[in-house]
């Protein structure tokens, strides 16, 4: 397929993202989002150890700047101010790269987004020229609202953060694809390859994933399985599905010329 | 002496020393890292310009494995 995902002007082939938490060292995190295919991996801002060893390597070895778009994240952060400053550093930590993942959480336990901080941090992100994939409710008055200050994709939690439970309101996913013009990536929540797909068959444009890949009992293959999902899906929405019929069968055999009639 | 803390750990450093010199000493040669002293972004181009100063609060931070 020659179609891609236009992100910020930005072109990409994969619309699998993924993040490379989670993984049991940098080797497993390394094959894993090779085998996906993805082009855009996210990664967290944290600070150094004191003390470390320059020889190991980090992430950033492995996985290089060179080779992938790095979307730093503000996972952590609880209030706008913290994910701001998160961001800024990120941003002189990749020479001035533009493009992040705003995320700003409401709650320990559910890791549910804070809305009105999301949007104060968006608005403030924006002003100061990054371009803002921002990870929200499933609330479509909440994404319309993101994309009117400006942020440049939305996306939507399909279900908790890390807890594979798949796409729990396809609705309203629905209802945000239909009033949201900017990419949607729906981001958390899928658990296995039928998800991804379920997803990008209601024309989402990509999916961001880190768990249902990670914590897989084989990742490297789980991610060759997701990148395969997410094209199948993605396919699927393009070929536009049959119509349901719900009380009718329709045979796919001939009718006529059965032996004996 | 002049007393920074470093990622939230207390170090000491001599009278004049710059940015740069608490970043000589993280081991952080080659890598991707930012700097931040009280809340401002130090740009790397201006590391060694900036000078530290008692009681001053500085965070390094580097890219980990996230979602």
């Amino acid at each position: 397929m020659s179609e891609t995902l236009t992100i910020a002007g930005k072109s990409y082939c994969s619309r699998l993202l993924v993040g490379t938490g989670k993984y049991r060292d940098f080797t497993e995190t390394q094959r894993a989002v090779e085998a996906s295919g993805a082009e855009i991996i996210t990664v967290a801002i944290r600070r150094v150890n004191i003390g470390q060893d320059a020889s190991q390597p980090s992430l950033l070895d492995v996985l290089p700047a060179s080779r992938y778009t790095i979307l730093p994240n503000t996972a952590g952060c609880f209030n706008a101010k913290e994910a701001v400053r998160t961001l800024r550093l990120a941003r002189e930590l990749l020479d001035g790269h533009a493009l992040v993942k705003l995320e700003v959480l409401a709650d320990e336990s559910t890791l549910f987004p804070n809305m009105p901080e999301t949007l104060a941090a968006a608005k403030e992100l924006v002003a100061d020229g990054f371009q803002v994939m921002v990870y929200c409710s499933d609330d479509p008055i909440q994404a319309q609202a993101l994309e009117d200050v400006g942020c440049v994709a939305v996306m939507p939690l399909a279900s908790l953060i890390g807890s594979g439970m798949g796409i729990l309101n396809p609705w309203n996913l629905q209802i945000i694809l239909d009033r949201v013009k900017v990419p949607v990536l729906v981001d958390a929540g899928i658990g296995t390859a039928s998800d991804a797909t379920i997803a990008m068959e209601l024309g989402c444009d990509g999916v961001l994933m880190n768990t249902a890949i990670a914590k897989a009992r084989d990742p490297v293959l789980m991610a060759s399985a997701m990148k395969k999902a997410v094209e199948a899906g993605r396919e699927a929405f393009l070929a536009g599905r049959m119509p349901r019929k719900v009380y009718q069968a329709s045979a796919s055999s001939p009718r006529e010329g059965r032996i004996g009639t | 002496m002049l007393n920074v803390s470093v990622n939230g750990k207390k170090q000491q450093f001599p009278k004049g020393a710059c940015v740069a010199d608490l970043i000589n000493e993280l081991s952080l040669e080659g890598k991707r890292f930012a700097v931040e002293r009280n809340g401002e972004i130090v740009p790397k181009s201006s590391m060694a310009s900036v000078p530290l100063a008692d009681g001053d609060s500085v965070e390094v931070v580097i890219a980990v494995g996230g979602g």
